[in-house]
C-alpha cells in the first residue's frame, strides 16, 4: 500500500513539510516493498488557488491510500475522502519520524468537518 | 472619454482625486467605484439610491444520475473548482470563475449552471454625478466579474471616471481595460515610487496613455518626478501636503468643494488627461 508524506526534501531524513497543498514534494512510500519515490508538487506550490485540491488529485492519480502531513484544508480533505485516501496529521519533524509513527499506528485519521 | 484613476500603492489619494475630478467635470459625469473590496467614493457624495443589482456568477451543478464520472470537467478546469476523482465530480463554488467550460465539455450533459451571488452594484444620483458602486460580499473572493458588472452600467455617451483598486492585480487590469487615459496617483516616497513603477508597467502593457498626479508633495523627495521624466510620463499635477485636505477628507467632503482654490488644479488634470486621450484614440 502506498502512503504519501509531504516534504521539502528528497530522502527519509528530510523535513516533513507541515503544509499539504503547498508542500514542494511528496515522498510516496510503499509499505509492502519499503521502496519510495519522490513526486514533484511544483504545480501546487505555484498555484494561485486550489493548491490543496490539485495536490489531492495528484495523490488520487498515484493510487495512494494514505496521506501523512501537518495540516490539510477542508476542500482538499473532501477530495481525499472521495478518493478513498485516509489523512493522518502529525507534528513530526522528519519524514522518517512521521512514517514510524504512522506504521506503529500512533496517528489518528482526520475526519471531514 | 473614460478616465481611469489608479495607483500602485494604496492610500495615495485615488479616491480624493477621482471624486474631485468628477465634481469639477460638472454635468452628467459617471463615477464608477471599481474598488469593490472596499468602495468608498460614496462617503464623499450624498447620493440617492436609484438602482440596485445583485451580481452572480454561474457555477456548475452536477446531475449525479446523468454523470458517468468520466472526469472531462475536472481535466478542463484550471482553477480546480470541479474535481472528478471517483464517481460524480465534487464542485467548489468558491473556486469557480464562472467560465462555463466544464458545462460545455461534459459529454453527458450532466452539468447545469446555477447562479452564485458575489456582490451588488448600486447606482446613486449625487447631483450632477452618477455614482456606480460595486460591493463584494463578505467571504466572496471573485473580483473581476463584479468590476465588469460595475462597468456595464456606464452610459456610453457620458464621461466616466473609473476609481480603481490599489495594486496591479486582475481587479486593476479589469478596471483600466478600455480606458482612454489613466491618471496614476502617487506620493513622493520610496514606496510611492516603487509602486508607481509597477502600476505604470501594467498600464503600458495594456496600451494605455498615462499621466501622474503627485500627492502630498513635501513629505519626501523628488525621485518620483525624476522617474516620470526618465520614463516620458507627464506629471499632470502636484498636490501639496496640506493639512486642510486631510481634514476635508476626514469630514467626508470632496476636496474641491471644501477647498475651492484647488478646482483649477483638477481642471488642469482633466485637460492633461484629455490631451493624453487624444494622443490615444479616445475623446470627450
Amino acid at each position: 500500500m502506498k502512503v504519501a508524506l509531504t516534504t521539502s526534501g528528497e530522502t527519509l531524513e528530510a523535513p516533513l513539510d507541515p503544509r499539504f497543498g503547498r508542500a514542494p514534494r511528496f515522498l510516496v512510500f510503499d509499505t509492502d516493498t519499503t521502496a519510495f519515490e519522490i513526486v514533484d508538487n511544483r504545480a501546487g506550490l505555484e498555484a494561485a488557488q486550489g493548491a490543496g485540491v490539485q495536490a489531492a488529485e495528484t495523490l488520487a492519480r498515484l493510487g495512494v491510500r494514505g496521506l501523512v502531513t501537518g495540516h490539510c484544508g477542508p476542500k482538499a480533505l473532501r477530495v481525499l475522502v472521495r478518493a478513498g485516501i485516509e489523512v493522518y496529521n502529525t507534528d513530526a519533524s522528519t519524514v522518517a519520524e512521521a512514517l514510524t509513527a504512522y506504521r506503529e499506528g500512533r496517528l489518528c485519521a482526520a475526519e471531514p468537518v | 472619454m473614460i478616465l481611469g484613476v489608479a495607483s500602485g500603492k494604496g492610500g495615495t489619494g485615488k479616491t480624493t482625486v477621482a471624486v474631485s475630478l468628477a465634481r469639477v467635470l460638472g454635468s452628467a459625469v459617471q463615477l464608477l467605484d471599481c474598488d469593490v473590496e472596499e468602495p468608498n467614493d460614496r462617503l464623499f457624495l450624498d447620493g440617492r439610491l436609484r438602482e440596485a443589482q445583485v451580481v452572480t456568477v454561474p457555477v456548475p451543478r452536477v446531475d449525479e444520475v446523468a454523470c458517468d464520472g468520466c472526469g472531462e470537467c475536472g481535466r478542463f478546469c484550471r482553477f480546480h473548482a470541479i474535481v472528478a476523482v471517483d464517481g460524480p465530480p465534487l464542485v467548489f463554488p468558491e473556486l469557480c470563475h464562472g467560465c462555463g467550460g466544464c458545462i460545455r465539455v461534459c459529454p453527458r450533459g450532466a452539468l447545469h449552471e446555477t447562479p452564485r451571488r458575489i456582490g451588488v452594484v448600486e447606482v446613486l444620483d449625487a447631483g450632477p454625478v452618477t455614482l456606480v458602486e460595486g460591493r463584494l460580499d463578505v467571504g466572496a473572493a471573485l473580483v473581476p466579474p463584479l468590476v465588469r458588472a460595475v462597468k456595464a452600467h456606464r452610459a456610453g455617451d457620458r464621461p466616466a471616471i473609473l476609481d480603481a483598486p490599489p495594486g496591479r492585480s486582475c481587479a486593476v487590469i479589469e478596471t483600466l481595460r478600455g480606458a482612454d487615459a489613466v491618471v496614476l496617483v502617487t506620493e513622493p516616497t520610496p514606496f510611492g515610487l516603487n509602486d508607481l513603477a509597477q502600476a505604470l508597467a501594467v498600464a503600458r502593457e495594456l496600451g494605455l496613455s498615462c499621466g501622474v498626479v503627485v500627492n502630498r508633495v513635501g513629505i519626501g523627495d523628488d525621485r518620483v518626478q525624476a522617474f516620470c521624466r526618465e520614463n516620458a510620463v507627464p506629471v499632470l499635477a502636484e498636490l501639496p501636503d496640506d493639512r486642510r485636505i486631510a481634514e476635508a477628507g476626514s469630514r467626508g467632503e470632496p476636496l474641491v468643494d471644501a477647498l475651492p482654490e484647488y478646482r483649477g488644479v483638477f481642471r488642469s488634470i482633466l485637460e492633461g488627461a484629455t490631451r493624453l486621450a487624444e494622443k490615444g484614440s479616445g475623446s470627450w
